[in-house]
């Protein structure tokens, strides 16, 4: 999400799914929609019939592409070359939406002397540590501003080297000492950048990077043109597809370039949609069960010396923007759960929160308990077994464990692991030798209990209870409520200093009925917020306070129970109220619909153009007006101009939309935020069937890596032993992992079994017919599956060679109604340096006919194949880099006999 | 009440099957089995006693007109299969214990406490949807959500449908709206549309479907008959045939005895 | 009853009586065709919620009866999703009252073979002394550089994204104050 959140302020997708159908044109790229959010696909239907066009990019034509008007298959990993090459088409024949451009977004910055672009330095920026794999963002930054222009959107960035730490030094402001050009000629300028940046990313570039015709390419560059501008409106939608590639925040970063340029961000039927999969991913987020974010999207504070809660908000409040407000967020927070014991004085018990010392992600803590340094570990609501990178090395970090609580509506994978595991069956582990003490309790499903779940557009909608869950089945709700009860009364007569946080966390939420359920209404009132004096409810964060008078427990969430009223319940027929829907449920922000709206009017504040009015200025009431919540300071004229000593939201401008950002704008150019680099650049993903064309630097030089005999990698490019790209998703008829869907009658029997997807060509180069079995191997591990013989899957010609894609599906595992051993097995642990998201969309690997797997893992010691005599082990990093540079994990191989 | 029906229109669907589990969810129907077909991304294949929707996968090599793709002349149908609710039932004509019924919407009904699973309907369908089920071997198929009419609610397929594709009404105003569909989609270049089982004059075997479609190839091509008829119909027309040969064969005899005669004389 | 009642439930009578020669309407009728309503008729309340599965946010209505689920289907009066439902969203019947569903809690002891039951309070009772006992036994007032951490790395947490915003509140909140810090969510997958 920060690929949003840097570029635009918030980490969320900037429109609802019913503003689609206002879109002239649709592209959805890295997003299968039509087969993951049916449902949310009928407002793009509802596009396409009203004559918009639509456009699907993905490597495969699935049930999407059969709905688009122009489907183009791509080479999966390849996204950047082809957004960058729309970039670079804009940019080249100057189809742009100059004004928007330029009073909406940094394009006038002049960035700082000593920048150096990938096309300086073959694929690096300037700043590159080569023994860190990270980049020092000194030189990114903008020209006349002392220290670092802080980012507005994911802030847990700061505190990683590089990315932003400490914010602009005492006495400066980003706002108002940035060097500008508003001619846009100034050779550092960051319009004058992003052109030389994208100017080897030409239609040639992009035909042989990703295997997309030249023509083809135009098409999309010509729609996009026509259907953008102050008359008309193009939309993204993208999802996972985007996200999980070792650069995938670049991807998201990419379209948010494009869709700046085209003026397309703030605008009905405009926008990036991102698409999420689960029913509150965004949720999850919002309040976070992230290691390195509090609610809010405020950073969990790192160790460092004598750091004090003065020092986290000089570090992470912006001096203008609207992140000026932050110290009121953070002490209401403190407030909400340290509750009376949180004093001006002892700084609102700031000491109470446990720091971090670098990557806590998952990916980390199950190398970390594959070598036993994690003893318990709860999962809820999930099935990593299945669902996440490597299945067996997830399964050994499983077996080393002391303890392990499950809780799910049945017994999947990650409760059985001792007993059904590929590993196992083999004989390679045995169920007796596995210490692992396992809890499995049985959870609530959604209609046995109440709350809210945030979906894709950022909104909230409450859920009643319709009936008490079977046995002694329970909420997470009641069973972290009953947990936490449980230890205060275990610690009750401890003094020691580590369990003091527990003695003084606020705990006393009212329960009902004889299961004594808490009150989820009551926990909503703490996330929306109260006054600590006589404990009402606050209308929305502008009431929240730094003296430590309010309680907030996600202040981006302060409002959904504004007057007292359950926000997020209400449900007033789309029939009674525009087509905004405004009183159906509620969205963060302030129930805003559609984000940065402010953007949607000219300069001057009136609507770019009549077919496309969403929100205006109003100069006889003088306040912003339309169809939405505007998303601005209501009364702020569009000639307010701040004066220099402005400081926080005063600083922003009547024509600043962008208002999370220090500056108003948004950020074509990112000086922070992002750590593997201000613009985006094409890199191949950390297994590729081809050399990088564009770069000497094969991969993203600040990805992460965990090299491990346990995570084997195939070699940088063309491995002999693993020549094709396979690439992973989901299928309508299933969820995620499946354990919502593998045990249902109904479901299981629309897509029964384990498949492949192969085009005609490579069915007949490997013997493979439809309706078969295969394997399919990486060094990772092997998985039979039967054949789908199909022409949605078509060789790619790249540079001269093709290149064959296989798709898997990866809904399956070994228990179930119908089951298979698991699609994610063969996927390596390689993360985004960014979010730590793993790289599951494009990586290599071989197929053969038949029913050949061996059930070997490497993570459950098997050995691995030598590369055949004679071929050369290959960089992924210019000689230049360090060799451990950016493993976040090494083993010591030699250490061992 | 007056006449109900489904016009599905198959350049709507997605092939999300939604149809299929909610019409299961509704009539609370078992399985089908769990068999990996390898037919596109059909694996329930057929209409069948308890599969009362399905939808069906057609890969072929043909583009679409509208639109454009890089995986060359290629384009995915999807269409969502269901009983026709004939006009002339064969199912109905042919069941003989009254078990099969008109409803007061049109729709054909299989009671299930008179069904007493002999099958003659089976055989009477040209579609093959009707079928028996193996554990209780009654005859099922599709309801056209007759327990939900009566409260005027949609049936479950139409209701669950994402993308309108199944869309459920008034018959004639199913129709308009099918007429329109196609006129507007001619305009837009997919000449290739047209619908299937509109009426009686669309399809005489049947004498039209209240569960008609919008196809844009033709009918086999989505495993659906090009011409289906009711076999009541062709019992009709053999009796006409019979009849017409039983002159011509009087009438040969009467000549040949005439000539017989003739000639003796 | 009299005979020609009785005859009279016998379609053929009927038709015969009623003139409807083929026998193909009303006449075939029986009374339980004639009296067939929604199985949602008899629900004694329909509670409003949303859909677990992908991030739409698609509305459902539960028809409840006797504190049963009787049927779950798309809400009308949703502006997202407008009462649809994909293949998913119309099994969730399935999914929230199918026999998959587990009802006790389960205990597989070290090396164990086979799962045991455990009541559900003495299982939520051994939770919490693992908890103290690996906190205990983990913590770490100072990481290897002298910084203040004031955490344990020893347990960790890993949550779906199908949990309430409420319930990923109080997760936070416990698990940060107990020092936990390995706090992650399918959001990152």
């Amino acid at each position: 999400m920060p690929g949003l959140g840097i570029s635009l302020g918030r980490g969320g997708a900037t429109t609802f799914q019913q503003d689609l159908k206002n879109a002239d044109c649709i592209v959805i790229q890295g997003s299968n929609m039509a087969e993951c959010h049916p449902v949310g696909f009928q407002w793009v239907m509802e596009a396409r019939e009203r004559g918009a066009t639509l456009i699907h990019v993905d490597p495969r034509f699935t049930r999407t592409s059969a709905m688009a008007n122009l489907h183009v298959p791509i080479r999966a990993g390849t996204d950047i070359a082809f957004l960058g090459g729309l970039i670079h088409f804009l940019l080249e024949h100057e189809r742009y939406f100059k004004d928007y451009v330029l009073h909406y977004t940094n394009a006038a910055n002049i960035i700082r002397e000593g920048f150096q672009d990938t096309e300086d330095l073959d694929g690096f920026f300037s700043g590159y540590l080569p023994d860190e794999g990270k980049y020092d963002i000194a030189t990114w930054q903008y020209e006349g501003v002392s220290g670092t222009v802080p980012a507005g959107g994911h802030k847990q960035l700061y505190a990683e080297p590089g990315a932003g730490k400490g914010g602009e030094e005492e006495g400066t402001t980003a706002r108002f000492e940035a060097h500008k050009d508003p001619t846009l000629q100034h050779p550092r300028c960051v319009f004058q950048l992003l052109k030389r940046h994208f100017q080897r990313y030409t239609p040639a570039i992009v035909s042989q990077v990703c295997g997309v015709p030249e023509e083809q390419f135009l098409k999309v560059a010509e729609a996009l043109c026509a259907n953008s501008g102050r008359e008309r409106t193009t939309a993204f939608c993208y999802s996972v597809g985007w996200t999980q590639h070792s650069v995938g925040v670049q991807y998201i970063r990419t379209a948010s370039i494009l869709q700046l340029l085209l003026g397309n961000i703030g605008r009905p039927g405009g926008g990036i949609l991102a698409l999420r999969g689960h029913a509150s991913i965004q949720g999850s987020s919002d309040i976070p069960t992230l290691y390195n974010l509090l609610p809010g999207y405020m950073p969990m504070p790192h160790a460092r010396q004598g750091y004090d809660l003065d020092d986290y908000l000089k570090d992470h409040a912006a001096s203008t923007g609207w992140w000026s407000n932050l110290p009121k967020y953070a002490v209401s927070l403190l407030k909400a759960w340290f509750g009376d014991a949180a004093t001006k004085e002892n700084h609102y018990l700031f000491g109470h929160l446990p720091r971090l010392t670098g990557n806590h992600s998952h990916m980390q803590t199950v190398a970390d308990m594959a070598d036993g340094r994690v003893k318990g570990y709860f999962v809820m609501g999930e099935n990593p077994a299945v669902g996440s990178m490597n299945g067996a090395l997830q399964r050994k970090g499983l077996r080393q464990l002391d303890w392990l609580v499950v809780r799910d509506l049945t017994l999947i994978e990650t409760a059985e692991f001792w007993r059904h595991a590929p590993e196992i069956d083999r004989g390679d582990v045995r169920t007796e030798d596995i210490q692992t003490e396992v809890f499995f309790f049985p959870a609530a499903a959604h209609t046995e209990k109440e709350g809210t779940f945030t979906n894709t557009q950022r909104l909230l909608q409450w859920r009643d209870r319709a009936v008490d869950p079977p046995g002694d089945a329970r909420s997470e709700l009641h069973f972290i409520y009953h947990l936490g009860r449980r230890l205060k009364a275990l610690y009750a007569s401890s003094r020691e200093r580590k369990d003091q946080p527990l003695h003084d966390l606020t705990w006393d939420y009212p329960t009902r009925g004889k299961h004594e359920e808490p009150s989820a209404e009551a926990v909503l009132q703490e996330i929306n917020g109260y006054t600590i004096a006589d404990r009402h409810v606050v209308s929305g964060f502008s009431d929240l306070k730094d003296d430590g008078s309010t309680a907030c427990g996600c202040w981006i969430y302060s409002g959904c129970y504004a007057d007292g009223v359950n926000q997020t319940a209400r449900r007033k027929p789309a029939r009674e109220q525009s087509w905004v829907a405004p009183e159906w449920g509620w969205a963060w922000p302030a129930n805003r619909r559609l984000l940065y709206n402010r953007a949607s009017a000219d300069p001057e504040g009136r609507p770019w153009s009549e077919r496309k009015k969403y929100v205006w200025w109003d100069a006889e009431q003088r306040r912003w007006t339309g169809e939405d919540v505007p998303d601005f300071i209501a009364d702020r004229p569009p000639d307010y101009r701040p004066p220099e000593d402005a400081r926080g939201v005063d600083a922003l401008g009547g024509t600043d939309p962008f208002l999370m950002q220090v500056d108003g704008k948004a950020w074509l150019f990112a000086p922070s935020g992002v750590v593997d680099g201000p613009l985006p650049t094409h890199y191949e993903p950390e297994e590729s069937p081809v050399r990088n064309a564009l770069y000497g630097q094969q991969c993203n030089p600040a990805r992460l890596e965990w090299r491990r005999r346990d995570n084997p990698l195939h070699r940088a490019w063309a491995d002999p032993r693993y020549p094709f790209v396979l690439t992973t998703y989901r299928l309508t008829e299933h969820h995620t992992a499946g354990g919502m869907s593998r045990w249902l009658s109904w479901l299981s029997e629309l897509q029964p079994e384990q498949f492949c997807e192969v085009s005609p060509e490579l069915a007949a180069e490997r013997g493979l017919t439809n309706g078969g079995w295969a394997t399919v191997r990486t060094a990772r591990g092997d998985m039979e599956c039967r054949v789908l013989v199909t022409e949605r899957l078509r060789p790619l010609k790249l540079n001269g060679k093709w290149v064959h894609q296989i798709g898997l599906p990866y809904h399956w595992g070994v228990t179930g109604r119908v089951r298979a051993s698991g699609a994610n097995d063969l996927i390596p642990f390689v993360a985004d340096p960014n979010v730590e998201i793993q790289e599951s969309k494009a990586f290599t690997g071989d197929i053969v006919a038949g029913r050949q797997a061996t059930g070997e893992r490497a993570a459950a010691g098997a050995p691995e194949r030598a590369l055949p005599p004679g071929v050369p082990e290959l960089r992924r990093d210019s000689p230049s880099v360090g060799d451990v540079a950016h493993a976040v994990y090494q083993e010591k191989w030699e250490q061992e006999p | 009440m007056g006449q109900k029906g489904f016009f599905t229109d198959t350049t709507l669907c997605i092939g999300c099957k939604a149809c299929e589990v909610a019409c299961k969810q509704w009539n609370q129907l078992p399985d089908d089995g769990f068999r990996f077909t390898g037919m596109s991304y059909d694996n329930t294949g057929a209409l069948g006693a308890s599969t009362w929707r399905h939808v069906a996968f057609v890969e072929r090599p043909v583009p679409l007109q509208g639109q454009a793709t890089g995986v060359g002349d290629f384009s995915w149908l999807m269409m969502s299969d269901v009983c026709k609710h004939c006009q002339r039932a064969g199912c109905l004509e042919a069941c003989p214990t009254g078990a099969i019924i008109r409803t007061e919407f049109d729709t054909v009904y299989v009671q299930p406490d008179v069904c007493n699973g002999c099958g003659y309907c089976v055989v009477g369908c040209p579609f093959g949807v009707i079928s028996r089920r193996e554990d209780d071997g009654r005859a099922w198929k599709c309801t056209l959500c007759y327990d939900r009419l009566g409260e005027g609610m949609t049936p479950a397929c139409a209701k669950a449908c994402p993308t309108e594709s199944i869309a459920f009404g008034d018959l004639d105003e199913l129709h308009t709206r099918a007429e329109n569909r196609v006129r507007k989609l001619h305009e837009q270049g997919v000449t290739d549309a047209y619908l299937y089982g509109k009426d009686s004059a669309n399809q005489p075997g049947t004498g039209g479907l209240n569960a008609f479609f919008l196809l844009v190839d033709r009918p086999e091509v989505y495993g659906l008959p090009p011409d289906p008829v009711v076999p009541t119909v062709k019992g009709a027309r053999t009796w006409g045939m019979v009849a017409l040969g039983a002159l011509g064969m009087a009438a040969v005899a009467l000549g040949s005895v005439l000539a017989g005669r003739e000639a003796r004389s | 009853m009299g005979v020609l009642d009785l005859l009279d439930r016998w379609p053929v009578f009927r038709q015969l009586r009623k003139g409807d020669a083929t026998a193909l309407g009303d006449t075939a009728m029986t009374e339980r065709s004639r009296h067939l309503e929604p199985r949602t008729a008899g629900a004694d309340r329909v509670v409003k919620s949303v859909c677990p599965y992908c991030a739409v946010g698609c509305g459902q209505d539960v028809y409840v009866k006797d504190g049963r689920i009787l049927d779950i289907e798309g809400d009308p009066d949703s502006p997202i999703s407008r009462g649809r439902l994909c293949p998913k969203g119309s099994a969730t019947f399935q999914l929230v009252t199918g026999s998959h569903r587990i009802h006790d809690v389960l205990y597989r002891r070290p090396g164990g073979t086979e799962w045991e039951r455990l009541p559900l309070e003495r299982a939520m009772d051994m939770v919490a002394e693992r908890v103290k006992h690996t906190r205990d036994a983990t913590w770490e007032d100072t990481d290897v550089n002298g910084l203040d951490v004031h955490r344990t790395l020893g347990i960790a947490h890993l949550g779906g994204a199908t949990l309430d915003n409420e319930e990923n509140y109080l997760i936070k909140k416990l698990f940060t104050a107990l020092g936990i810090v390995q706090v992650e969510n399918q959001a990152r997958i």
